[in-house]
């Protein structure tokens, strides 16, 4: 039985720690704010 | 097993692309659903999506970090970057092989008949060159007098958003016709030069110009879901190679950048139980060899 990989679970914490503190600092809204408007430049158009 | 891949690509990406009250509002779903990231390629102008395309909000962000300085906000994509962090060192590349729509719409593409053609491996090297360049330095670097950047990729580049966003858009809001200038055309010739190379090839844009798929990649060697290569049952028959949407030979390295974990090879080509793939190193579930002889 192979040991359990540590490299994995570490990376994911520590990417879960970083999209957290990215929640924490108000990304979100920010997404949100992008992500709900017709982007026409990024579109090619305009 | 591939039967479940299909219907799991199917689902993410009616699950994708769920608003479908856009032909009566012609307009984009506006919801709280679009705070959220989708694992796969799929732009967020698109007029049925019900999420954020990781891309193009990653570059929002790099293309926003010099005016949210100056206004004390300290947006560097954290959420995104981390989002997809937590994806990749889960599962590698496994979302563009199981949920991504535009990998979906490829392989899809590649099933008419046509003569089809080989990509050189040195051409993967191009997804890499357009995440560095298009998604992190430009978006970065070329800032206006405001010290706004732009989304360089989806703006010059990006073919999924020309046809899940670009040409709907056009059809449902006829009066931005008088905005099409040089560089929809230019993302047009991309698009349609890619829908070419679909047929011919293998997920050519997967391989050589998704900056998503290269970011998966670098997780490939370190996921906790893991291809597993038995040389001892290998005869190097190539029926991996035959069979693989990513064009790859399973016993050259089997959790190369290019793997998607579909486990095609795995289910349906290896006829020797030479691959399996692994859990955080837990026991491994194999298909029975049939013989050790190659096949033909």
């Amino acid at each position: 039985m192979k040991s359990f990989p540590k490299a994995p679970l570490f990376l994911a914490v520590f990417f879960l720690l970083l999209c957290l503190a990215g929640i924490n600092l108000g990304e979100v809204p920010s997404v949100l704010e992008k992500a709900a408007r017709i982007c026409l430049s990024c579109i090619g158009i305009g | 097993m591939d039967w479940l891949r299909r219907w799991i690509q199917v689902l993410a990406t009616i699950v994708s692309n769920a608003f479908w009250k856009f032909p009566a509002t012609r307009m984009i779903y506006q919801g709280p659903l679009k705070s959220v990231c989708l694992p796969g390629l799929n732009c967020y102008s698109c007029p049925a999506a019900t999420g954020a395309c990781p891309i193009g909000a990653l570059q929002h962000f790099m293309a926003g970090v010099r005016p949210a300085l100056q206004a004390a906000r300290f947006h560097f994509g954290l959420y995104v970057i981390g989002f997809l962090g937590i994806i990749g060192s889960l599962a590698g590349r496994m979302p563009c092989g199981w949920v991504c729509p535009f990998g979906f719409f490829q392989e899809l593409m590649y099933k008419i008949p046509s003569p089809k053609w080989t990509l050189p491996k040195w051409m993967g090297v191009g997804k890499y060159v357009f995440l560095v360049l298009f998604v992190l330095v430009l978006p970065l670097a070329v800032v206006d007098e405001f010290g706004y950047g732009q989304t360089w990729y989806c703006k010059t580049i990006c073919p999924a958003g020309t046809l899940e966003a670009g040409l709907p858009m056009l059809h449902l809001q006829p009066q931005l016709k008088t905005l099409v200038g040089l560089l929809f055309y230019g993302k047009l010739a991309i698009l349609i030069g890619f829908l070419g190379w679909m047929v011919a090839s293998r997920r050519p844009f997967c391989r050589t110009a998704c900056p998503l798929g290269a970011i998966y990649s670098l997780f490939n060697r370190v996921s906790l879901f893991r291809m597993v290569h038995h040389p001892d049952l290998c005869v190097r028959c190539d029926a991996c190679y035959q069979g693989c949407p990513m064009g790859i030979r399973f016993y050259e390295g089997p959790n190369q950048t290019d793997c998607i974990r579909c486990l095609k090879c795995l289910r349906q080509s290896c006829k020797f139980g030479a691959i399996s793939w692994e859990i955080a190193s837990g026991p491994v579930p194999r298909s029975e060899p049939e013989s050790k002889e190659a096949p033909g």
